[in-house]
């Protein structure tokens, strides 16, 4: 018996929040800009966090079809 | 038990309920946000789905974790088959809690760059140490727990001393952390101190109760990634805004000068080092080194079972030793994370940047440090990525609850509930027991936060008492692990004396300025006043080290060895065959890689010397 792959939901998280902050960047106004020494930094960070999540999950592909389901394998991207 | 709750940092965790309060104790936390507070920050839909999204995929793993929890083991240990990467960053973020974060950033400001010592001194050797010397003894002993190898080693009371004693320790601290994040809350976005006490805890609970120790580990990951992607841009704006690393030698130097410092005092780690009175932090070299980089940081490190317990539950022996050596790599990188924000804070509330961001003033006129990083957040971020960083440290606050409530219903449940009061108790009764632990726990964690709110003084002399009972620890297991004379009557004793030592060196000195007895000098004759109460805080481990060092080895000359050999074998150096690396290639080896990391952390104190 072995836990699932932490870097599935790491990975899910990261490209739902980073997607979050790329929305937020997109209805950015002036106003919103000024805070930000002049930088939309949602639009900057969110696309980062994504890739970051990417990574993860692709990382992880090999353990997610290994499983197929059942808990009773290790799961190889885990190590 | 967070390194920032022993002595080390009293100059940060302790003050940082005063200090947010504005005063030096007894405030309600339903008391009026002080005239010197910052403007609550008001949340737009988009900070609070990212926060939304964040605690679905914490509850989201403690319910997909429940099927796996089957025997104590996956509850209490995650039946050891956590990944070495995964239990080293765990081992990291066990420790990084909000109020290492806020504390850490508030002594940047505070201290300068001299706040790197906490890590690149404090932090870095220790870790190398228990990963190369002292791992083989705890996860080859197959004990469970840390109190239940000083019972191996020792006796049972060696054990129940330090058993009752931690899991007293961890129940408070997690009280603690509940009390500064709900009180942080109210303060920074105007939410209720009782409404983010109840939640907290109900979501600690379920996913805790539901995961046991691997839906901690896995959020403490979790964690990790989500303070770097919350405080890296952070850190990037306020560089930018302070005119990068020169600009801000540059406005620090003027900081320095105006305290009566050399200029370069707060961004040189060891250069003003030579004499208390040259730096800002009151502490000369060898208190720094022995007090810190020895003897608490070892104490820590070495033997506290709240990080101790995400090594014990790695795979395998090897993923066990790198596990510290996985946690020292980023560990040596956080100073730029935790303590640039204070030191960019510092610089610009003394000459303003592009923008005006400036530290609010306390009553007393002094500057209120434990803000920087709530001030920052609402300076720097729009919406969007503002909720990505006050979720990162209301994240950080409840790992820093569960840390505590996994190591608590674990030392509750094998080496008290176990070990003395149903020894017969089978594994289911002890898995439904862990979970017990976890629900009593965490009520009296929130009942900890409740009283910390009422009296304030009175957690702040818990914790100092914790703090005597950490400090002489260390030696109890240098001893133990690499000296088979050393006998239980001699741990023990070497124990108390090392406990009674630390408490008469506080109570016969006193930090510069001491205002009350909490602070040291209750004996009623000072004998020595320290620069800082960081210094104080420094010489006392070393005193309680000592008289423990020296206790243990005199009694243990006069004492019979009571366990055989065969008994010791595993639990002692000179008894346990060395651990074989054949077949591993020499850079995957714990000597090697320790080697890299020490390298490493020299490098980065020669750059800031």
């Amino acid at each position: 018996m072995t836990f699932f792959d932490l870097r599935v939901p790491l990975g899910w998280l990261f490209v739902i929040l980073g997607g979050l902050l790329v929305v937020a960047g997109f209805r950015a106004d002036s106003g919103t800009d000024v805070v930000s020494l002049g930088i939309n930094i949602n639009l900057y960070w969110g696309p980062v966090m994504m890739a970051f999540g990417g990574v993860c999950l692709w990382l992880a592909r090999g353990s997610v079809r290994k499983r197929g389901g059942g808990d009773g394998e290790k799961p190889t991207g885990s190590q | 038990m967070r390194f920032s709750a022993s002595w080390a940092a009293a100059s940060t965790k302790l003050p940082l309920r005063n200090c947010l309060q504005g005063r030096a104790g007894g405030a309600s936390c339903h008391a009026e946000v002080p005239p010197f507070s910052m403007k609550p920050i008001h949340l737009e839909p988009i900070d609070l789905a990212i926060l939304v999204v964040y605690f679905a995929f914490v509850l989201g793993i403690g319910f997909v974790l429940k099927r796996y929890m089957r025997t104590s083991s996956d509850f209490f240990l995650s039946g050891r088959l956590i990944p070495t990467w995964v239990a080293g960053l765990a081992f990291l973020s066990a420790n990084l809690g909000a109020q290492e974060v806020i504390g850490m950033a508030a002594s940047g400001a505070k201290y300068g760059i001299m706040t790197s010592h906490f890590y690149w001194v404090g932090a870095i050797p220790a870790m190398v140490f228990v990963a190369i010397f002292m791992m083989p003894f705890y996860y080859g002993s197959k004990a469970r727990s840390v109190p239940e190898y000083l019972k191996l080693r020792f006796d049972e009371k060696t054990r129940a001393l330090n058993a009752v004693s931690f899991a007293v320790m961890t129940v408070f601290s997690s009280g603690i952390s509940m009390y500064a994040m709900a009180l942080l809350l109210n303060l920074i976005l105007g939410w209720d101190f009782s409404v983010s006490v109840w939640l907290s805890a109900i979501i600690v609970l379920l996913y805790i109760s539901l995961g046991g120790l691997t839906s901690a580990i896995y959020n403490e990951v979790m964690q990790f990634f989500l303070i770097i992607a919350g405080f890296a841009p952070l850190v990037f704006l306020g560089l930018r805004d302070v005119g990068g690393w020169s600009g801000l030698q540059a406005r620090l130097a003027e900081v320095s000068v105006a305290q009566g410092f050399a200029p370069g005092a707060l961004t040189h780690s060891w250069q003003y080092m030579g004499s208390a009175s040259a730096n800002p932090m009151g502490v000369e070299w060898l208190a720094m080194l022995m007090g810190l980089g020895f003897v608490l940081s070892f104490g820590y490190w070495c033997t506290d079972f709240l990080v101790m317990q995400r090594a014990m539950a790695a795979e395998s022996m090897a993923s066990a030793r790198r596990t510290p050596l996985v946690a020292a790599v980023p560990k040596m990188l956080f100073p730029f994370l935790v303590i640039l924000p204070g030191m960019i804070a510092m610089a610009l509330t003394q000459r303003h940047g592009v923008s005006e961001l400036s530290l609010p003033a306390k009553p007393d006129g002094s500057l209120n440090y434990d803000l920087v990083i709530p001030l920052m957040l609402r300076h720097y971020f729009p919406p969007g990525i503002l909720g990505l960083g006050l979720t990162a440290l209301m994240a950080s606050f409840m790992s820093g609850m569960a840390g505590n409530v996994t190591a608590f219903n674990t030392v509750w449940t094998y080496d008290i509930y176990h070990a003395y009061l149903r020894p017969k108790a089978s594994d289911s009764a002890l898995l439904w027991m862990g979970r017990m632990a976890t629900v009593v726990g965490i009520a009296i964690s929130v009942a900890a936060a409740y009283f910390a709110a009422h009296f304030n003084n009175i957690m702040d002399l818990l914790q100092l008492v914790f703090a005597f009972v950490n400090a002489p620890l260390f030696a109890t297991f240098l001893l133990g692990m690499f000296w088979r004379r050393t006998t239980g009557h001699a741990a023990f004793a070497g124990l108390i004396s090392g406990i009674l030592a630390a408490a008469v060196h506080h109570g016969l000195t006193q930090p510069h300025g001491a205002s009350s007895l909490v602070k040291g000098g209750w004996l009623g004759h000072v004998v020595k006043v320290y620069p800082s109460e960081m210094a104080q805080n420094f010489w006392t481990a070393i005193f309680a080290w000592s008289v423990c060092f020296g206790v243990t080895i005199l009694i243990s000359l006069v004492t019979r060895q009571l366990k055989t050999d065969e008994e010791l074998t595993g639990l002692v150096s000179s008894l346990t065959p060395r651990t074989t690396e054949e077949g591993v290639v020499w850079y995957q080896r714990p000597a090697a890689i320790g080697a890299a990391v020490l390298a490493l952390a020299l490098i980065l104190n020669i750059i800031f010397w």
